[in-house]
């Protein structure tokens, strides 16, 4: 497009929209929700979302949308916002994301969209217009109103599908191939689907009540959910080739690490899946009214600097632990976690304890842990990823008092359905597939999310599932591989 | 091979000892594909908790599979509550790595108490593989043996050894290893499923005598997938994930002692759990 169209299109009060702040989140008190396992971020008011919308200055060739994963059509549903039309917006974003409640969530907008919104650049600037939070706003409006329009669905291709699990690749792949008339069916493992949204990412993050209807707008699209359901053991997939035409297989990045340090088997020291599960899937924080239990501990030590980190920590100051430490090797700087994870935890009180790692725990008669000794680490030269590499400093050992551990450094790929499938190629543990189409070695067999890219974020696993579906409706228009 | 979605309902419930029940549950999916020495993970109604099961037989045909359960907690009392007809919420499975069958001429399969119901699957597979199958059964007392004719079935001979010398031969499994090699000589593999330390005495007795050891263990476990990492042993000094690498290990290489005070990490809660439970249980509301 010609320079001409973009002043055309440029709104006449760009002064104005620029002086436009940011409209901060609204947040439960850090005290009061420190305790208690409610949603954290309560969502803009009407008022806000409106400012908020307005900040957007109509860029010609817009940025963000290449900056989102799944590629919304952010200025879109932006301007239906700011001229009020909310209905209008939720239609936008539902033609690119499944998820749209999820995603204004939990999404690192910072890093994607935000990133590359123009209103965010140069030295005046109020910071890039809130999108997540836009999103957010819109999808938890179209939820308030029920019964949001089922979207259109083509006639019946005569084909179907199988997907293994119910994460967000998963879901993300269902929620294309339903539409364009495949048969669809996804095998859970566990009994609830919904993947890391359900065991993982804690209440007072993502409500359980949002996922539950964003998945119950799949259902009603036709995609049946079979829970309980084990690819790999009660089905392989080989055997779910002669039912199905064909395969995606998202089933996660489930297999937690461990650093392989002494008392690492202490009773107390968890993964922070483990944790997390309990937590979450079974509702220990209501302990004894639900009946799976997890240790409450006084003093918490949590390693890892993760988003998956953070939760665990919060969840840990929520059970009641009047001291929750967070231990990463690193700096600040290097932390992987979202800087609004980051700054709850901070605000909540979790204690940061930077360039730290634990070289052993230690415990009791009874077999449970006590402690943590770390040594102090610092920074070396950059390692492959461009990250410093932490060094240990000789001599700093030092201990820490924990009652309770979370080891959340990283999860490998679930085993599963690489041992169980003959012939499919992975590369450690990881399916390898396709960047575009997420095509495996397997004929017919599709995969994406963190089975095969390690663990990333939920919109990452969204696009992925998304291009698999792309590429799955080819496969089974031409039949070519 | 279909694909069921039907109900995990109980077609039998049967008593076998004090505390100790047999049920056969509709589960077809797993009926169809489980194999010797896996289990299945059950959640008995919302809000209860995640565990695992072996499977102790199973009906392809009529789509079935057996459990057989001791009363010991809140969860195993909840399923205790249920009747013929009732519905499990969550079945799922078959869980773990099945028994490695191999081409064996003498194998001991020993099951303590509540483990003589996961050894059953065991010594059918390995008679089926030609194998001469001697089956101990142990128990404190009498009253606490069950699948006398089960065994039987799956096994060329069955030996019965009490504590109290109530029925069988007075004894522990340990006697029982001691008294087979010294009648028979040789033996290639023993399978020992039971109590901690059960397994733990019988792995020491066997190392003594060179005997090569399988042992099933049945710790404490979350989604049973490998992705939680609760149910982690230490076997030959490394961490492994009982759910995906087990639930059968070396019995020679098995830290019993570490498994031990890992089992007993819920035991305040749930002594907390199961009093809820039955208060919830005397006001007639779910707990």
């Amino acid at each position: 497009m010609s320079e001409k169209t973009e002043k055309e299109r440029a709104p006449k009060d760009l002064k104005q929209r620029y002086a436009t702040v940011r409209q901060e989140m609204p947040c439960q008190d850090p005290s009061a929700r420190a305790r208690n396992f409610q949603e954290v971020a309560l969502g803009l008011e009407i008022e806000q979302a409106l400012a908020e919308a307005y900040r957007c200055i109509y860029c010609t060739k817009p940025d963000c949308i290449s900056g989102c994963p799944v590629g919304i059509d952010i200025p879109g549903f932006v301007h239906k916002v700011e001229a009020g039309d909310l209905a209008g917006a939720a239609a936008i974003l539902r033609e690119s994301t499944l998820l749209p409640a999820v995603c204004g969530r939990v999404c690192p907008q910072e890093e994607q969209c935000e990133a590359v919104c123009k209103v965010g650049r140069g030295k005046a600037t109020k910071g890039p217009v809130a999108i997540g939070r836009l999103e957010r706003y819109v999808a938890d409006w179209e939820r308030a109103q029920g019964n949001a329009p089922a979207p259109v669905i083509a006639d019946p291709t005569g084909k179907s599908v199988a997907i293994v699990g119910s994460g967000p690749a998963g879901l993300a792949c269902a929620a294309d191939l339903a539409r364009a008339g495949h048969k669809v069916v996804i095998f859970e493992a566990l009994h609830k689907p919904g993947g890391v949204l359900v065991y993982g990412i804690p209440e007072f993050r993502l409500p359980k009540a949002i996922v539950a209807a964003e998945i119950e707008g799949l259902q009603r699209m036709g995609v049946e959910i079979i829970c309980n359901f084990v690819v790999g053991l009660t089905r392989t997939v080989d055997e779910l080739l002669e039912e199905f035409d064909s395969i995606f297989v998202g089933a996660g990045a489930g297999l937690p690490y461990f650093m392989d340090i002494p008392g690492e088997n202490l009773g107390g020291v968890y993964s922070a899946n483990e944790y997390l599960t309990r937590v979450n899937l079974m509702g220990a924080y209501d302990f004894p009214n639900n009946d799976t239990p997890v240790v409450r501990g006084k003093r918490v030590a949590v390693v890892g600097g993760g988003n998956v980190a953070m939760d665990a920590a919060r969840c840990a100051l929520r059970l009641g632990a009047d001291e929750v430490r967070l231990i990463y090797r690193r700096s600040a700087d290097e932390m992987p976690a979202r800087a609004e994870e980051i700054h709850h935890a901070e605000e909540e009180g979790v204690v940061f304890t930077m360039l730290t790692n634990p070289l052993r725990y230690l415990g009791d008669e009874r077999g449970r842990v006590t402690g943590v000794e770390c040594l102090k680490m610092e920074l070396g030269e950059p390692g492959p990823d461009g990250r410093r590499k932490p060094v240990e400093v000789p001599g700093s050992e030092h201990l820490y008092a924990a009652d309770t551990v979370v080891v959340a450094i990283g999860n490998g790929p679930n085993p599963l359905v690489p041992r169980t499938t003959p012939g499919l190629e992975t590369n450690r543990g990881k399916i390898v597939a396709q960047g575009e189409t997420g095509k495996t070695s397997v004929k017919g067999v599709f995969a994406g999310g963190d089975i095969v890219l390690g663990a990333a974020t939920v919109i990452l696993a969204m696009g992925a599932g998304r291009d698999a579906a792309r590429a799955i409706n080819e496969y089974l228009e031409t039949g070519n591989w | 091979m279909q694909i069921f979605k039907d109900a995990h309902r109980i077609l039998e419930r049967r008593d076998l000892a004090p505390k100790v029940t047999l049920y056969r549950v509709h589960a077809p999916n797993v009926a169809a594909s489980r194999k010797a020495g896996q289990f299945v993970i059950i959640r008995v109604a919302e809000g209860g908790e995640r565990i695992p099961l072996t499977i102790a037989d199973a009906d392809p045909a009529q789509g079935s599979i057996t459990l057989v359960v001791q009363e010991v907690g809140t969860s195993t009392a909840r399923l205790a509550a249920l009747k013929e007809g009732d519905v499990i919420a969550d079945v799922a499975g078959p869980l773990g790595s099945p028994t490695h069958i191999e081409n064996l001429t003498t194998v001991v399969c020993v099951g303590g108490g509540i483990g003589i119901a996961p050894v059953h699957p065991i010594a059918q597979a390995y008679k089926a593989a030609g194998a001469r199958v001697i089956s101990v059964l142990c128990a404190r007392t009498s009253d606490l043996l069950f699948f006398r004719d089960e065994m039987a079935a799956a096994s060329d001979e069955v030996r019965v050894y009490t504590d109290d010398g109530s029925e069988g031969k007075k004894g522990l499994a340990t006697d029982a290893i001691r008294d087979l090699v010294a009648e028979y000589g040789t033996i290639d593999q023993v399978v020992a499923i039971g109590p901690v330390p059960m397994m733990k005495f019988v792995s020491l007795t066997t190392k003594e005598l060179n005997i090569p050891t399988a042992v099933s263990l049945n710790p404490v476990m979350v989604d049973g997938t490998g992705m939680c990492g609760g149910c982690r042993v230490t076997v030959g000094g490394h961490a492994r994930f009982v759910c995906v690498d087990g639930p059968e290990f070396d019995g020679h290489e098995v830290d019993f002692d570490e498994m031990t005070r890992r089992q007993a990490l819920y035991k305040e809660e749930e002594a907390e759990s199961l009093q809820h439970f039955h208060a919830c249980a005397s006001e007639g509301v779910r707990a």
